[in-house]
C-alpha cells in the first residue's frame, strides 16, 4: 500500500510539472505578450520596450525555468496588466470559486444520491425511467445554455434571483445549480449501479433474513457501502467543478479564479493563468490521487495491481 | 379555499414580493448604472499606466485636458487652458484657467500641468503608451497661469494628444501617491469624482459639485453613477431587461432588434470612426502570389459589395468608406480615392487579364464577426476566388501579422485611438512599420512629410498622394465606419459619439 502511495504522488507530481510545462510554453505560443500588454494604442517602440521589461526576448526554456523555481517558492509574479501579485489576486478570489464548486458539488449530491437510491430500489420503474431522463438532460444539456435560460426565468420573467454578481448568497443559487447539474448524471447512475450490486448481495439478503427493517436495511448497510465510490467520484468531480466555474463565472459575472482565468487567457496575462491552470490542475491531481488512495485502501487489490 | 387557488394566490403573492424588491432606481435617485466591459477590465486606471481602451472613459470622468475637442465637430476649445499661441514652430503657450480645484482641495496652476507634462514625457517614469507623450521636450512655467510646452520637432498633432489622452494630473498629490496611489484614490479636476474602485467590478463615483467654471464637457446629469464590469453580453444584456443596469453598450446588431421590441426599451446603432478595411498582401511578405498582383487586387475590389455588407449586415449609420482613413479626420481627402464600384463583370475581366481565369484560392484572416467575413466570401466566390477562413483572436492575429508576415489577406480595422488625424491610421500603416503590407517607399515617403510639416496644406497634399497611391494600388480596399451597438431604458437621455467615447457623465434622466 505504502509503495502504491508512493508511486501514485510521483506521478501525480509529474503530471504537475508537464502541465505547468505545456502550459507555459502553448501561452507563449498563443501569441506575443508584449502585443497584448501594450495595447492598441502601442507603437513598436512601445512594444520593444515592453518585450524587454518583461524579459520575453530571453530564451523560452530561461523564462520557464526562472518562473517555475519562484513558484516552487509560492512567488507567482505580478500580473502584466493589474501590476499586482498574482498570489493576492488569486487569494481574493479563490474563496469564491471554492464555495462554488462546494456548493455546486453539494447541489449534485443532494439530487443524485436519493434519486440514485430510488431507482435502484425499483428498476425499470417511472421513478427510474425519471432519474434516467434527469441524467440524460444534465449529460446533454449544454451548460452556458442551461444558465442562460435560468437567468431568462428567475432573473427577467419572474425576477426571483439576481443576474450576475457574487455580493450575498442569493448570486450563488443559479451558478451552483448550472454547475451542479452537469455532474448529477455521473453521480447518479453510479449511485443506482451501487445500490442495485448491493441490494442483490449476500450480506443485504441475510440482514432481511434477520428481520432488519427495510430502513435500517437501506440505509445502515446497503447505502454506506454503495456510497463510497459515489464520495470518492464526487471528490474528482469537485476538480472538475473547478474547472467547470470557468464558464459558468463568466456568464454569472461572479469573479472567481474561473472568470479570471477567462479574463487572463483573453489578454495573455500568462503569470495569472500559468498560476491558475497549475491551481486547477493541483486541485485536480491530489483529489484523483486521494480518491485513489481511498479505492486502494477499501479494494487492496487495486494497489495489488 | 381550493389547493390549486391556494398555490395560484401564494406563488401570485411571492411574485410580487420579489418583483417589488428589484425595483429600478435610476430617475428617482437620480442615480446611473452602466455594464462595460466585453473588451476586458481597465487593469489600472491611473491615465499612464492602462493600455486598455476601456481606460478612456474613465479618464475622461475624472480629469481634464488642456484642450477639449468638441466630439461632434472635432473643433478644438478650452478647457483647461483658456488659449494658447504659438510662439515657435516647436513651443507653444498655454494661458490656465483660474478658479479650478482638484477633487482633494488643491487648486489648479502652472505647476501641475509642468509637472505633469515633465513627468510623463521622461521616459524613466514608464508611460506605457510612449507615442502620446514622447514628442513633448519640455514644459516651463512662465508665471502662475502660463505655460510653455517645447516639442521635439514641430508636431503638427500636438492638440489631437492635449485634447486626448494627456490629461492633467495635481502635482502635489502624485508627487506623493505615485501611479499606484493614483489607482486606488483617482484625483483629478473632471466632471465625476471617484467613491470607490474594486478592480475588474466596479467603479463608483459622485458628482463633482465644484465643476461649475464653464467646462465645456459640462456638469454631470446624474448624482451618482456605478460602471460594473460585466464580460459576457448575453449576461449584460439580462442584466438591462431585469432592471440591474441601465444601458449597456456591448451588444451586437442582432440584440439591437431584440432589445429594441422590448417595451421600455430603446436600441441604436450609431456610427463610430472605426474604419474597417479588406487589406491585401500587396508586399508579398507572405509568399501568396495572386494579392501582390495589382489586377487581381483591383479585380476584389470590384467583386464586394460593400453597399450590401453595410446594409444587411453592419448596419445602422455605418457607410461605405472609400479613403483608408475616416472622412473627418485631417488630411483625409475623400476626392483623392480611387472608388472601386461593385462590378462582377469587370471583376472576372480584370482576373482573366491577370492570367487567373479560372480563379484561385486565398487565406483569409479576421478577428470580426464570421458573418461579415462570410458575405466577403460569398462575393470572392461569384468571380471565381475561394477563401479559407480562419477567425483568430485579435491580439493572436496582430501578432501573426506583425510577426510572421504570413496573412495574405485580412478583414481589420482601427479606431485611431480616437484622435481626428489621419497620421493615426494611414501612418500607422503605410510607413513601413510591422503592419505595413505594401512597403511602398513614396507612400512613407508622403506620410512621413504629412506627419512631420507644420503647414496644413502642405500635411494635406502629401496625405492625398498617399491617398491616392493607396486606394489606386489597391493595397487596401475600406470597407465601412463600424457602428457601436447600444441598447438602454427609454427614460435615458443618451448621446453617442462617432470618436467611440463615452461620455458618461452627460448621461441623464428625462425630466
Amino acid at each position: 500500500m505504502l509503495a502504491y502511495a508512493l508511486k501514485r504522488t510521483f506521478v501525480a507530481f509529474l503530471i504537475l510539472i508537464v502541465v505547468s510545462g505545456l502550459t507555459f510554453s502553448l501561452s507563449h505560443l498563443a501569441g506575443d505578450p508584449a502585443l497584448t500588454i501594450g495595447g492598441e494604442q502601442a507603437s513598436d517602440e512601445d512594444i520593444a520596450a515592453i518585450r524587454v521589461l518583461y524579459g520575453f526576448d530571453r530564451p523560452l526554456y530561461i523564462q520557464y525555468a526562472d518562473w517555475g523555481w519562484k513558484a516552487l517558492q509560492g512567488d507567482f509574479g505580478e500580473s502584466y496588466h493589474y501590476r499586482q501579485p498574482v498570489a493576492s489576486m488569486i487569494g481574493e478570489r479563490i474563496g469564491r470559486t471554492m464555495l462554488l464548486g462546494f456548493l455546486a458539488i453539494l447541489f449534485a449530491l443532494i439530487i443524485s444520491i436519493p434519486m440514485g437510491t430510488l431507482a435502484a430500489m425499483r428498476p425499470n420503474s417511472l421513478i427510474d425511467r425519471v432519474a434516467l431522463l434527469i441524467a440524460v438532460f444534465g449529460q446533454a444539456l449544454p451548460t452556458f445554455w442551461f444558465a442562460l435560460m435560468m437567468m431568462i426565468v428567475f432573473g427577467i420573467w419572474w425576477r426571483m434571483l439576481p443576474i450576475s454578481g457574487h455580493t450575498d448568497w442569493a448570486h450563488y443559487v443559479m451558478p451552483t445549480i448550472a454547475l451542479g447539474y452537469y455532474a448529477t448524471p455521473a453521480l447518479m447512475r453510479l449511485t443506482r449501479a451501487g445500490m442495485i450490486e448491493v441490494l442483490a448481495s449476500d450480506y443485504i439478503r441475510t440482514a432481511r433474513a434477520k428481520g432488519l427493517s427495510p430502513t435500517v436495511v437501506l440505509f445502515k448497510h446497503a447505502l454506506r457501502n454503495a456510497i463510497i465510490p459515489v464520495v470518492a467520484l464526487a471528490a474528482v468531480w469537485f476538480g472538475f467543478m473547478l474547472g467547470g466555474s470557468i464558464v459558468i463565472e463568466t456568464i454569472f459575472n461572479l469573479k472567481g479564479l474561473g472568470w479570471l482565468s477567462y479574463d487572463a487567457l483573453l489578454r495573455s496575462d500568462l503569470p495569472v493563468v500559468q498560476a491558475i491552470v497549475l491551481i486547477f490542475a493541483s486541485f485536480y491531481v491530489v483529489l484523483t490521487l486521494l480518491a485513489d488512495l481511498l479505492n486502494a485502501y477499501l479494494d487492496p487489490r487495486i494497489s495489488v495491481r | 379555499m381550493h389547493p390549486k387557488h391556494l398555490v395560484k394566490y401564494v406563488t401570485g403573492a411571492v411574485m410580487a414580493a420579489m418583483m417589488s424588491t428589484t425595483a429600478i432606481a435610476g430617475p428617482d435617485d437620480n442615480s446611473l448604472v452602466i455594464a462595460w466591459g466585453s473588451t476586458g477590465p481597465i487593469e489600472h486606471v491611473d491615465n499612464y499606466v492602462n493600455t486598455n481602451r476601456t481606460g478612456i472613459w474613465f479618464s475622461r470622468m475624472v480629469w481634464d485636458q488642456l484642450i477639449y475637442r468638441e466630439p461632434k465637430t472635432f473643433e478644438y476649445k478650452p478647457l483647461l487652458a483658456t488659449g494658447w499661441e504659438q510662439l515657435s514652430d516647436t513651443v507653444w503657450q498655454f494661458k490656465l484657467r483660474e478658479g479650478v480645484t482638484f477633487h482633494n482641495g488643491e487648486p489648479f496652476d502652472a505647476d501641475d500641468v509642468v509637472y505633469t507634462l515633465n513627468w510623463v514625457s521622461n521616459p524613466d517614469n514608464g508611460v506605457k503608451v510612449q507615442r502620446n507623450v514622447n514628442w513633448i521636450k519640455e514644459a516651463r512655467k512662465v508665471d502662475q497661469y502660463t505655460v510653455d510646452l517645447e516639442m521635439k520637432r514641430p508636431f503638427p498633432q500636438a492638440f489631437e494628444f492635449l485634447s486626448g489622452p494627456i490629461t492633467i494630473y495635481p502635482n502635489e498629490y502624485y508627487a506623493e501617491v505615485g501611479p499606484d496611489g493614483m489607482h486606488k484614490q483617482p484625483i483629478g479636476t473632471g466632471p465625476m469624482k471617484v467613491v470607490s474602485i474594486t478592480t475588474a467590478e466596479e467603479y463608483v463615483f459622485e458628482k463633482n459639485a465644484d465643476y461649475n467654471w464653464g467646462s465645456p464637457k459640462g456638469e454631470a446629469k446624474v448624482d451618482r453613477m456605478v460602471v460594473r464590469e460585466i464580460a459576457d453580453v448575453q449576461t449584460q444584456i439580462a442584466e438591462l431587461l431585469a432592471g440591474g443596469i441601465d444601458i449597456t453598450a456591448d451588444i451586437s446588431a442582432d440584440h439591437v432588434d431584440q432589445i429594441g421590441g422590448v417595451p421600455g426599451y430603446t436600441a441604436l446603432q450609431a456610427g463610430t470612426m472605426r474604419t474597417g478595411y479588406l487589406g491585401f498582401d500587396a508586399a508579398n511578405r507572405s509568399g501568396h502570389e495572386p494579392v501582390n498582383n495589382l489586377k487581381v487586387r483591383q479585380a476584389m475590389a470590384h467583386a464586394i459589395d460593400r453597399e450590401s455588407l453595410v446594409k444587411n449586415l453592419i448596419r445602422g449609420d455605418a457607410t461605405v468608406i472609400h479613403t483608408p482613413c475616416f472622412p473627418t479626420q485631417f488630411g483625409c481627402d475623400v476626392n483623392a480615392a480611387t472608388k472601386s464600384d461593385f462590378d462582377p463583370e469587370k471583376a472576372k475581366a480584370l482576373l482573366a487579364e491577370a492570367g487567373y481565369a479560372d480563379g484561385f484560392d486565398i487565406e483569409f484572416y479576421t478577428f470580426r464577426p464570421a458573418d461579415w467575413a462570410e458575405a466577403i466570401m460569398g462575393d470572392l466566390a461569384k468571380v471565381g476566388i475561394t477563401a479559407t477562413l480562419t477567425k483568430m483572436p485579435y491580439f493572436a492575429l496582430r501578432d501573426k501579422q506583425r510577426n510572421e508576415g504570413s496573412t495574405p489577406m485580412f478583414l481589420m480595422d482601427w479606431g485611431s485611438y480616437s484622435m481626428n488625424d489621419m497620421s493615426a491610421i494611414t501612418s500607422h500603416f503605410f510607413k513601413k512599420g510591422p503592419d505595413d503590407f505594401a512597403l511602398d517607399d513614396d507612400v512613407a515617403g508622403w506620410l512621413e512629410a504629412g506627419d512631420t510639416n507644420s503647414d496644413p496644406e502642405v500635411r494635406k497634399a502629401n496625405y492625398a498622394k498617399a491617398i491616392e497611391k493607396i486606394t489606386g494600388e489597391v493595397y487596401w480596399l475600406p470597407m465601412f465606419n463600424h457602428v457601436r451597438n447600444y441598447g438602454y431604458r427609454e427614460e435615458l437621455e443618451f448621446i453617442p459619439y462617432q470618436d467611440e467615447i463615452p461620455r458618461f457623465w452627460q448621461y441623464g434622466w428625462k425630466s
